[in-house]
């Protein structure tokens, strides 16, 4: 796909609550791949049936063997996972192994089954009017902006070519980075890029160039650093939030945030909310 | 494999379990294809209180060993806000509609339930009565005198059939359930979810006594549900919803809705077998949202001659 001024390969921005919708019900795909990336894996599944997600969506993700049969009987639930890339009708995650769920999820190997619900939730939507995208990441948490940074690079519109800011704990995280074009790097413990908070690279970024709109996704002190800096500056902000969560599709009312309009459910408000909706992340 | 409850005509034994499945959200999210596939022969609403509710502070939710324990907090947009803003929208799904309602007093109970009265669109009340009274402090349906007094007070606030929803976390439930019976229930539905208690996993598990505080005070485990306790569903449950079911069928000669830790028509079955009427599908729509259906359509393969 050409990027760039050719009209012809140019699509429409992305408005705001136009996601493609799930089909009903799970689906049994075939695991395409399990690849390791520093600290981090992708998994990789043919989704054939599938709807193209809208990037800052989501699938549950659980599976089709031995869910509900590891340390305590977990997993039992399905997990929520942010699409990191689609190819070709093939979906990828990004992984950390940090409990029950995502471990059983990072031993899954090529020929293995996977349960998928999904595209689920609103996604990014294209920045405003004359301003630029940037792109602000921490940990597991950049997984959307890999998804994002694609689309509008083929959407070949103000946001193509964005600016990205990655933050991570250390070395083995930082390979993760490799999903996304160039990109300036922090680290928690200084071994790669600057040493220190993403958000500090932020704040350097919006000093240079104001005229920007900011599409976050990574822990809540981050997330809420990021609200504060834009919030302060007036500056639009997107943030992809992540809560624990039973459904997926607005059933279990478990994810809420406290927002300023009362509790929103992260599955189906979210998981990407404009700042301007928090109060505090 | 049709089925007859409280004279309402449903296509297979299937419902969902109150506050399991959110109509409107699965709508937004699916489109058409829940209406043409929708997994139950009737839906219950969640739990409509006389005022709006926001709901527990999260975290809502702990995975427990092949369970769930949900501390939500029964949020609602209040009874007038559900008749004007969700019915309308409720009352086009393609199956009839089962309102669940709650509250704290009698005088509460009549006044939700005399609203949903005069609205068609509502098929049939369900009554939770897992709220605690606010004169005792006691669920009103832990104790079965109680339980049959604000029953008989409420009943004459509607000519609907009304379901009352059980709680399990009582001493006798068929007991329980001969006590809405007597009250004038059409019909009784079971399990709720079991009172349960999950810890904060970050929390010290042996914190030291701080000079001076008391010990046990002091070693007072951090709870980790934003609402303090929960409930417990899912698989870790199905044993004792048998249990409980089969009580309360043999105690009393009104219709029974069997619910708790269903995930096939194999489970589905069993609770028909100790002599539920209908069987709700409740955290297994979470893993699957289709699972009713496919639990009907299995029922129905079975049972084929």
């Amino acid at each position: 796909m050409s990027v760039g001024k050719s009209s012809s390969a140019r699509r429409a921005p992305i408005p705001r609550g136009e996601y493609p919708k799930a089909p009903f019900g799970r689906r049994l795909l075939t695991v395409a791949g399990n690849e390791v990336l520093g600290a981090y894996r992708v998994l990789k599944a043919a989704d054939p049936k599938g709807p193209e997600p809208g990037a800052g969506q989501f699938a549950m993700l659980a599976g089709a063997e031995r869910w509900g049969a590891g340390e305590d009987e977990r997993p039992y639930l399905p997990r929520a996972f942010s699409y990191t890339r689609w190819r070709d009708g093939e979906a990828h995650f990004m992984l950390e192994d940090v409990g029950p769920g995502t471990h059983r999820l990072c031993e899954l190997r090529e020929g293995d089954g996977l349960w998928l619900l999904g595209p689920l939730g609103q996604g990014f939507a294209s920045p405003e009017y004359g301003r630029r995208a940037l792109l602000v990441g921490g940990g597991v948490g950049i997984a959307p902006l890999a998804i994002w940074q694609d689309t509008l690079d083929a959407a070949g519109a103000a946001g193509a070519n964005a600016t990205v800011l990655l933050g991570f704990r250390d070395r083995a995280h930082a390979e993760g980075a490799a999903l996304l074009g160039e990109a300036r790097l922090a680290t928690d413990d200084g071994s790669v890029g600057h040493h220190g908070w993403v958000t500090d690279l932020l704040g350097e970024e919006l000093d240079r160039d104001e005229d920007a709109t900011v599409y976050a996704c990574g822990p809540p002190p981050m997330l809420e650093a990021v609200r504060a800096q834009c919030a302060a500056r007036g500056i639009p902000a997107q943030l992809a939030l992540e809560a624990g969560m039973a459904c997926g599709f607005g059933a279990c009312f478990g994810c809420v945030v406290p927002a300023r309009s009362g509790y929103l459910r992260v599955c189906v408000d979210g998981p990407v909310v404009d700042a301007l909706e928090l109060e505090r992340v | 494999m049709s089925v007859e409850l409280c004279g309402l005509h449903l296509d297979h034994p299937i419902v969902n379990g109150s506050g399991t499945f959110d109509a409107i959200a699965a709508r937004r999210v699916f489109g058409e294809a829940l209406d043409r596939e929708f997994p139950f022969a009737a839906f219950v609403s969640k739990t409509i209180t006389l005022t709006s509710r926001a709901g527990n502070p999260p975290p809502r939710l702990w995975e427990a060993q092949a369970g769930l324990v949900n501390s939500i907090g029964l949020p609602n947009r209040g009874l007038r806000g559900y008749i004007e803003r969700d019915l309308p929208e409720l009352a086009s799904l393609p199956v009839p509609l089962i309102t669940n309602v709650m509250g704290s007093t009698a005088e509460e109970i009549a006044e939700l339930l005399g609203v949903c009265d005069e609205h068609e669109e509502i098929a049939a009340l369900e009554l939770n009565v897992s709220c605690p009274n606010v004169h005792t402090g006691l669920d009103i349906g832990t104790d079965p005198v109680q339980l049959e007094r604000v029953v008989a007070a409420v009943r004459p606030a509607t000519t609907k059939p009304l379901i009352v929803k059980l709680t399990p976390n009582c001493a006798d439930v068929g007991e329980c359930a001969r006590a809405a019976e007597a009250g004038g229930a059409d019909a009784v539905s079971l399990i709720n979810t079991l009172r349960a208690l999950a810890l904060d996993p970050s929390a010290r598990s042996c914190a030291v006594a701080a000079p001076g505080a008391s010990a046990a005070r002091a070693a007072l485990p951090r709870r980790w549900l934003g609402g303090g306790g929960g409930g417990l569903s899912g698989a870790a449950v199905r044993a004792i919803a048998l249990a409980q079911v089969a009580a309360v069928a043999s105690s009393v000669s009104i219709p029974v809705v069997g619910m708790g830790g269903v995930q096939t028509a194999t489970h589905a079955r069993r609770l028909l077998d100790v002599g539920a009427r209908l069987v709700a599908v409740g955290t297994e729509s979470f893993r699957d949202p289709t699972v009713g259906s496919q639990i009907a359509r299995g029922l129905a393969a079975a049972s084929a001659p």
